[in-house]
């Protein structure tokens, strides 16, 4: 059995594979941030209720905050530092949210642009009704929802075009 | 968050030996154990992942029912499209719980081992008393803030609320769990607190849920499940129902009907009272009104909780006359 103390793990994070040792109940949150310096992910409630943790694990948006580091193991993860082009060109997400102003003090940020690109990428942004309902995992205590539904609404149209 | 050892689980009996050991507890999606470990209530000595056991999540439709295994994600039982034709309510609950990043993570067989929200239940610092948690410390819930509280099935022991939407819809539709060796009814594996809240499943150490299994049925097919909450989504139930009906060929007569609730019942809460008062009667809206008045009989309400009384019956009663509009 595999002991409680800090085991030897890889991650395939962004294309990258990484390797660490923490122990078992370190959350892959905290193996980005503390462990790896990846600390565009962000720590919000830490409860699985906010959405600030969002990120990608086979191409499903999930939260890093209940998801231990080591079940994601041999999984593909991406995070927000993978979403823009290696020369530095912003996702279509990433640049809708810049246009349409989507946030105020950013810190939920990461997460809801994770979070669209998977809505978007899954057929659930066909309307302002359906982006509200899709993005319901995300919130933002600034209260930047209309810039967040009209640029993820703006990102849709451009993919579907 | 205690420490604890992981393992790796290589086999459905592998799992099940290694989960049977004291302290040891299955780890799926983890939105609920890893969640519960945070607050301290779970302390588990080891965890065993069963999210890398090949062949659990598949889900296979046809005229007899549905057999979903038991590590299918919500999201993918939500959007199967026999699911959404043959059992509208199924796929309803399921994408009105939690948010879609939750839904990508949770299991089917892992949701129906969702523990309460009760607020006094999550918090061990500062309510040490929770017969749940604790047996024989006592309720703080009781004499304390009990808007989410339930109002059906409680008892003096316990009063916290069975929060999913999923098992609502599964026993309104006489669902199976598969548990390996054996089979019970989804209705016999929720037990109400009665004086051992701590003992919310009728699941023996070593056992797993495998698959679930749902009878197809006319009813199951025009289905519906309708979730009322505070907020518009990812909230859960201040009152839901999920209700399927089948008409006579008259297409007004109501032949078979099945009525369940769920947030205001410490279990999924099936409500035969008011099935058994409509079939063979002429679907009105008053006649419906007043028969899903029998919802909430025997309830009993904490004060704060009270207006879940008046909601439920209006819940089910939209439910149901939302159904017989599509008639």
């Amino acid at each position: 059995m595999t002991s409680k103390t800090r085991t030897p793990i890889q991650l395939q994070i962004n294309g990258h594979r990484h390797e660490l040792e923490v122990e078992p109940r370190v959350t892959l949150l905290d193996a980005l941030r503390d462990h790896l310096g990846l600390t565009g992910t962000k720590k919000g409630c830490d409860q699985g209720q906010c959405g600030a943790c969002t990120v990608h694990i086979d191409g499903q948006r999930v939260l890093a905050c209940l998801t231990l580091a080591t079940q994601a193991e041999s999984r593909d993860i991406t995070t927000i530092e993978g979403l823009a082009g290696e020369d530095g060109t912003l996702h279509a997400v990433q640049a809708a949210f810049l246009e349409q102003d989507a946030f105020q003090c950013g810190y939920c940020t990461p997460g809801q642009i994770m979070s669209a690109v998977a809505c978007i990428r899954e057929g659930h942004a066909g309307s302002d009704e359906e982006i509200r309902e899709y993005m319901a995992g995300n919130l933002c205590r600034c209260g930047a929802y209309p810039h967040i539904i009209a640029a993820v609404r703006q990102a849709a149209v451009e993919a579907a075009s | 968050m205690r420490d604890f050892s992981y393992l790796r689980a290589g086999s459905v009996d592998a799992a099940r030996e290694a989960a049977a050991l004291p302290g040891a507890m299955l780890l799926a999606g983890g939105t609920t154990l890893v969640d519960l470990a945070k607050c301290g209530v779970a302390e588990p000595e080891t965890v065993v992942d069963i999210t890398h056991l090949k062949g659990l999540d598949t889900i296979a439709v046809d005229d007899r029912g549905a057999t979903i295994g038991a590590l299918a994600r919500m999201s993918r039982v939500a959007d199967h499209a026999d699911i959404k034709s043959r059992f509208p309510a199924v796929s309803e609950a399921l994408w009105q719980a939690a948010s879609a990043q939750l839904r990508n993570m949770a299991t089917i067989g892992g949701n129906l081992m969702q523990r309460t929200r009760c607020p006094y239940f999550r918090d061990p610092a500062n309510f040490p008393a929770c017969n749940k948690r604790s047996p024989g410390s006592g309720c703080s819930a009781i004499g304390g803030v009990t808007r989410g509280h339930a109002v059906l099935g409680t008892s003096e022991a316990c009063i916290a609320t069975y929060p999913g939407d999923l098992a609502v819809a599964l026993v309104a539709f006489d669902a199976i769990l598969h548990l390996g060796d054996r089979q019970v009814a989804v209705d016999d594996f929720f037990l109400p607190p009665g004086s051992t809240p701590e003992r919310e499943h009728a699941i023996e150490p070593g056992e797993m849920i495998t698959a679930i299994g749902i009878p197809a049925s006319a009813a199951a097919r025009r289905s519906t499940y309708l979730k009322v909450r505070d907020r518009q989504s990812y909230e859960f139930a201040a009152a839901s129902a999920a209700v399927g009906i089948e008409f006579e060929a008259d297409g007004r007569t109501i032949r078979d009907l099945r009525v369940a609730l769920g947030g205001v019942a410490t279990k999924p809460w099936r409500a035969r009272a008011v099935e058994e008062a409509l079939k063979g009667k002429v679907l009105e809206p008053e006649v419906v009104r007043q028969a899903s008045l029998l919802a909430v009989e025997g309830a009993v309400d904490h004060g704060a909780n009270h207006y879940k009384i008046e909601l439920a019956p209006r819940v089910v009663a939209r439910a149901i006359l939302k159904m017989g509009e599509t008639a």
